[in-house]
């Protein structure tokens, strides 16, 4: 029977020969993830409730301490301390210290340890990021997270699978960012709500891995269970030499069957925001050009890989942070923070009167280093606008691209990139 | 812990698309393990529903609108809904994740277009949870639900996910010994 590439993972996890949208299977887990926010009741649950002493394999569990990490409060430096036991006594292979990480969600793929055909499954709504690699890959909550950590295996209902098709190519400054913002505000928040969201077109083929993580990472933006990409020259360019462990890519059959269609002219797509206060509220740069902003925020798993840090440097180069506005930029890992080092990119920052962190999730989800207060406005190159999400119910959050983002620091309001600078160097996307 | 048949509660109404962040923000993930501090911060986030906790009674029943607790993944949502003290909620639909929380802590959700759109805040509301069935008394009217997989029924009957993989660890560890 013809079946999507989410239908093949999920019907060979459950060792079986086909399976449709619906159907509810028990199926076998090849990787899983845990942060500090997760993993000290996925723990609890797993030892306490469960009564499993052991994980199922310790050297397919990857634990990161980024949300609330390096502890922001007493009670963080406590979750963060069950997070590192667990994981000390569990023997998980892949824990990422404090200082040696950094967010999940980019720390996976830059490890090289969610691969093409696999079934993943974090303790973290965005783990379907991963989904950009070919692989199956969806959030889940803690007592899931218990039960794979017990069993290596989880239970699943077969989604409907939404494809979306891109034709052509974007537009100067216009990027993978400002495509599913794009795609969210078509769609609705809950547009694709528990589906798979399958992405083609000739249009992904000049959008590069980052970019293309960008788009998956925020399926769970319109809702859905996971957002996936075929396997091609660029995925295998970005896993030669990273990959952990040998992988098998798998392809949709040609009379697969969809829920739905949609099919976008990407040429057309706007350079553009998510308005407060909900990912889906897409506008054109053009409608809120001038809005004036307390703050900026360039960080977060949706934006902050080193491609991000490149075109936010190229825009920033030469200029200042505009008075009355500060501007944070948070690494999302370790290693982009190494490589923006080594490129000149701190020094840009720095030099334009930037706050530069740690790599954290941080501000994203309102957690430390640049929390808005009451009626703050904020320009974020993250994911989720929901009132609250960055702070103070009353704070509000646009959502934009890297460059934009880096723009609307110089000018104190937002702005279009080009107002800044006349055109990306060659070879920064 | 097993589902009583019927649960009878006063409503509380909240619309569409409230995510994960305004049903208990952030910044209170700290007390993960603290089922009741968590209560005393739901929907703290939910504009105008900032001591919302502290009027709920033990048993009230919770109605929502289309894609509730869409957002994170953070189980801490349905547990500080439970630990305000609510009984049940009832929604239009539901994210999924939330979906999948609620069902593997063995904590009832109902799914109900119709009660979602006819409930008003301080009805009486009792639910049949076997029939699926919602019975509004202030208003004299009854609701149907939309019917889970049988799965996810047998799930929530017996407690949630940890019974559910307590069995599967004893059935492993006992073809374990008979192997020897």
């Amino acid at each position: 029977m013809a079946m999507t590439m989410t239908e093949k993972i999920l019907a060979r996890g459950a060792g079986r020969e086909s399976v449709r949208p619906g159907d509810l299977l028990l199926a076998k887990v090849d990787f899983a993830m845990g942060h500090d926010l997760t993993i000290p009741p996925a723990g609890k649950i797993m030892r306490e409730q469960m009564g499993a002493e052991k994980i199922w394999d310790p050297d397919r569990v990857a634990v990161t301490q980024d949300h609330f990490q390096p502890a922001k409060d007493a009670a963080s430096a406590t979750l963060g301390r069950l997070t590192r036991e667990f994981s000390q006594q569990m023997g998980i292979k892949w824990y990422f210290e404090v200082g040696q990480g950094g967010i999940c969600h980019t720390v996976l793929p830059e490890h090289g340890l969610v691969l093409p055909g696999e079934l993943v499954v974090g303790a973290d709504s965005h783990s379907c990021t991963y989904g950009a690699l070919n692989n199956f890959a969806t959030g889940i909550g803690s007592t899931d997270l218990a039960c794979v950590m017990a069993l290596g295996e989880l239970w699943f209902r077969v989604p409907e699978t939404l494809k979306f098709v891109y034709h052509n190519r974007l537009k100067e400054w216009v990027e993978a960012k400002d495509l599913i913002l794009y795609v969210i505000g078509q769609i609705g928040v809950d547009g694709a709500r528990s589906k798979a969201m399958e992405h083609t077109g000739e249009a992904l083929k000049h959008i590069d891995m980052e970019a293309r993580l960008t788009m998956t990472n925020m399926a769970i933006e319109a809702g859905a269970k996971n957002g996936i990409m075929e396997f091609d020259e660029v995925t295998k360019e970005y896993l030669d030499g990273r990959a952990k462990r040998p992988y098998t890519p798998v392809t949709s059959d040609p009379d697969a069957e969809y829920e739905k269609v949609f099919e976008f002219d990407v040429e057309k797509v706007e350079l553009g925001v998510a308005k407060p206060m909900s990912p889906d509220n897409y506008a054109p740069l053009s409608e809120v050009a001038g809005t004036k902003l307390d703050q900026v925020f360039i960080g977060s798993c949706t934006n902050s890989r080193i491609t991000d840090l490149r075109r936010a440097a190229a825009v920033l180069e030469g200029h200042k942070v505009a008075p009355g506005v500060r501007l944070i930029i948070t690494p999302s890992s370790h290693q982009v923070a190494i490589q923006a080092e080594k490129e000149g990119l701190i020094g840009t920052f720095l030099a334009a009167g930037a706050a530069w962190t740690t790599a954290t999730c941080g501000a994203c989800l309102g957690g430390h280093m640049g929390v808005l207060g009451d009626g703050e406005v904020c320009l974020s190159t993250t994911n989720r606008n929901f009132p609250g999400r960055m702070g103070h119910p009353k704070a509000q959050v646009y959502l934009s691209n890297p460059a934009v983002a880096a723009a609307s620091a110089v000018a104190g309001v937002i702005t279009h990139p080009g107002e800044v600078l006349a055109k990306m160097p060659a070879g920064i996307r | 812990m097993t589902l009583p048949k019927t649960l009878r509660g006063r409503a509380w109404k909240f619309g569409q698309n409230i995510d994960t962040d305004q049903i208990i923000p952030a910044k209170y993930a700290v007390y993960s393990l603290d089922e009741k501090e968590l209560g005393k911060h739901a929907m703290e986030g939910v504009p105008g529903r900032d001591t919302w906790a502290s009027q709920v009674s033990e048993g009230d029943i919770m109605v929502a609108g289309p894609n509730f607790g869409c957002g994170s993944s953070r189980e801490i949502a349905p547990v500080a809904i439970r630990g305000a003290g609510i009984s049940l909620v009832i929604a239009d639909s539901f994210a999924r994740i939330f979906f999948r929380n609620a069902i593997n802590m063995g904590y009832p959700i109902l799914q109900s277009p119709q009660a979602a759109e006819a409930v008003e805040e301080g009805d009486e509301l009792e639910v049949d949870l076997e029939e699926g069935i919602i019975r509004n008394f202030t208003k004299g009217d009854e609701y149907r639900c939309e019917a889970f997989p049988q799965f996810m029924t047998e799930l929530l009957r017996m407690g949630g996910l940890v019974p559910w993989v307590r069995k599967q660890l004893e059935e492993r560890r006992r073809m374990a010994a008979a192997r020897g």
